[in-house]
């Protein structure tokens, strides 16, 4: 007898009326999707696993609660709150994503610049410092945009799919980051140079 | 939006989580009941 696949809105449904083996199903079926994509973010297995956690029982919870939307679709919306959870994780911290080594990069081309000297390197990371600060004082729509495009390195395209808003309005998001910060930068007289 | 994660993980290992991951939020869906207040609004309780 062939086995039925069932729809994720079925599972979801079932599991809200009390089957919890339909939850089994659901995450069975999509943990690795959203743990990879957890640690394609995070790049740290550890760290990785403890937002997948996170991001599941909020899940479970919003489900239990009733307060699912069921026009969307279950797997979006893990992705958001993975996603979402993902950038709490970089916020709170403050913390810059980890580097790993390809092909096309080698960590030791950025570990060490024998040109700084002990004064330059204080002033660089006063810099990285300053600009973490001027990024905090923007919306948070702004804000969120710019961290993904310039510390994430994620294309608009991804932005627009992860955010849920189009690509126009995260490319507005940019631009009006980008001047924000200009303003911030001129009114607070900010000197941003080594 | 699937496809963009597909995109992404093209590069990318394909990796699990942990069993105990996954045990551990089945336990809790199991551990977790929820109930109408007064207000009729749902209040989450744990069963033990």
């Amino acid at each position: 007898m062939q086995k039925q696949k069932l729809d994720d809105s079925v599972l979801v449904r079932n599991y809200i009326n009390g089957n919890e083996r339909s939850l089994e199903i659901l995450v069975g079926r999509h943990k690795q999707r959203v743990y990879s994509f957890i640690y394609s973010k995070v790049l740290d297995r550890d760290v990785a696993e403890d937002i997948f956690q996170d991001s599941f029982i909020k899940v479970i919870n919003t489900l239990k609660l009733g307060n699912y939307n069921e026009e969307g679709k279950f797997l979006p919306w893990v992705m958001r709150i993975a996603h979402n959870l993902v950038i709490d994780h970089f916020r709170k911290g403050n913390r810059m994503p980890a580097f790993r080594n390809t092909d096309e990069f080698d960590i030791f081309s950025v570990l060490s610049d024998p040109s700084l000297n002990a004064e330059k390197n204080m002033i660089k990371d006063q810099i990285h410092f300053d600009v973490r600060r001027i990024i905090d004082e923007l919306p948070e729509d702004q804000k969120e945009v710019l961290i993904m495009r310039i510390y994430r390195d994620m294309s608009f395209k991804e932005i627009s799919d992860v955010t849920g808003v189009s690509i126009n309005t995260a490319l507005g998001r940019m631009r009006y980051a980008l001047i924000n910060l200009r303003k911030i930068i001129d009114k607070n007289k900010i000197i941003l140079t080594n | 939006m699937e496809k963009l994660y597909f995109k992404e993980l093209l590069n990318e290992e394909q990796l699990n989580p942990k069993k105990e991951t996954i045990s551990f939020l089945l336990n809790y869906s199991k551990s977790i009941g929820v109930v109408r207040n007064k207000k009729d609004k749902p209040v989450m309780f744990h069963l033990n």
